[in-house]
């Protein structure tokens, strides 16, 4: 009984989409016959998801959290990722700029701005501003190097609890700690093929 | 005139960074921690064929301040203090060039979390 209705249904969705498809693009716009076109479309995908998944076990596991995780628009992340890492790099050249005016050394300045902004975004990340900002900035909170102060600062706030040795002082290389380690590993590697092969 | 070419420049530089790793976890969806790890071995492999170096001359901030300068920078101040002072120099000049960065880091991120109390995540 249950198949019969769910045929019909479907049957009734094909119609919908068939004569729609015949009446061409243009009566697609800005019409009630478009919502429903999209509702159609809607309810045909998730019929399909859910006939797809009847019986959940290992081997459709993932896909199936695939469908059922709420789809957030790539464009937008995109957008926002560019304005806010785009304007983060900018008040660091502010810094650069100010620095310089300050008759500090191009090196000095550029090395002391990026501190300013890591402090900065240790002060932001204890008064909580800093993941506001980066549940919709996504990588563009992240990447730059107030993103590393972040993650040094987010874990031990988080883990003070746990004591000064094992939660603080641990927990605060809970990201950083990966980061050091590769840059330094590589960097020293990357030193010594020189040294071996540039013939220094 | 010219420094506001550079705020274009590290606008537009530090904004691309970002979009292309925002791409990567779009359709990859990594962590945040293995992100970080990802761009700055990427400055770092770029340095070490020195073409990050030129990027941070043109686009200033922009391409020092992402997290991919920052390996530049480990990987720069090793080959050059490799190169003046031998073998000891290779150990010693990575994290010579970024103490700056991880000092602050380490010691404004132990006094934040010493004053500051720990808040629930609003979801």
């Amino acid at each position: 009984m249950k198949n019969v209705d769910k045929e019909n249904k479907n049957s009734q969705i094909g119609k919908v989409e068939k004569t729609l498809n015949f009446k061409g693009e243009e009566s697609l716009e800005q019409s009630p016959e478009r919502d429903i076109h999209f509702a159609a479309k809607k309810k045909k995908h998730y019929e399909e998801v859910s006939r797809k998944f009847d019986k959940i076990d290992k081997s459709n596991y993932k896909t199936y959290v695939f469908y059922k995780s709420p789809k957030s628009s790539h464009f937008k992340n995109m957008f926002w990722a560019f304005v806010i890492g785009g304007l983060i790099c900018v008040i660091g050249q502010a810094f650069i700029e100010l620095y310089k005016a300050l008759d500090f050394p191009a090196e000095k300045a550029s090395a002391l701005a990026s501190s300013t902004l890591v402090l900065l975004a240790a002060l932001f990340t204890g008064f909580g501003i800093y993941d506001l900002l980066g549940r919709f900035a996504g990588a563009g909170s992240t990447i730059p190097i107030t993103g590393f102060s972040n993650a040094v600062v987010a874990p031990a706030l988080e883990f003070r609890c746990e004591g000064m040795i094992y939660g603080l002082g641990a927990k605060m290389f809970l990201i950083a700690g990966p980061v050091i380690v590769n840059g330094v590993a590589v960097s020293v590697l990357i030193a010594l093929l020189t040294l071996l092969f540039g013939g220094a | 005139m010219e420094t506001f070419l550079m705020f274009v420049k590290a606008f537009a530089i530090g904004g691309g960074i970002c979009l292309i790793g925002q791409v990567i976890i779009d359709f990859t969806h990594l962590t945040n921690g293995r992100i970080l790890v990802i761009f700055l071995l990427l400055g770092a492999i770029l340095q070490a064929f020195g073409l990050y170096q030129p990027l941070i001359e043109w686009a200033g901030a922009g391409a020092s301040v992402p997290i991919s300068g920052f390996g530049c920078a480990l990987v720069k101040g090793a080959v050059e203090a490799a190169k003046t002072e031998g073998i000891v120099g290779a150990f010693t000049g990575g994290l010579k060039a970024c103490a700056t960065g991880i000092t602050t880091a380490i010691f404004f991120g132990y006094l934040v979390a010493l004053i500051f109390k720990p808040r629930t995540k609003q979801i």
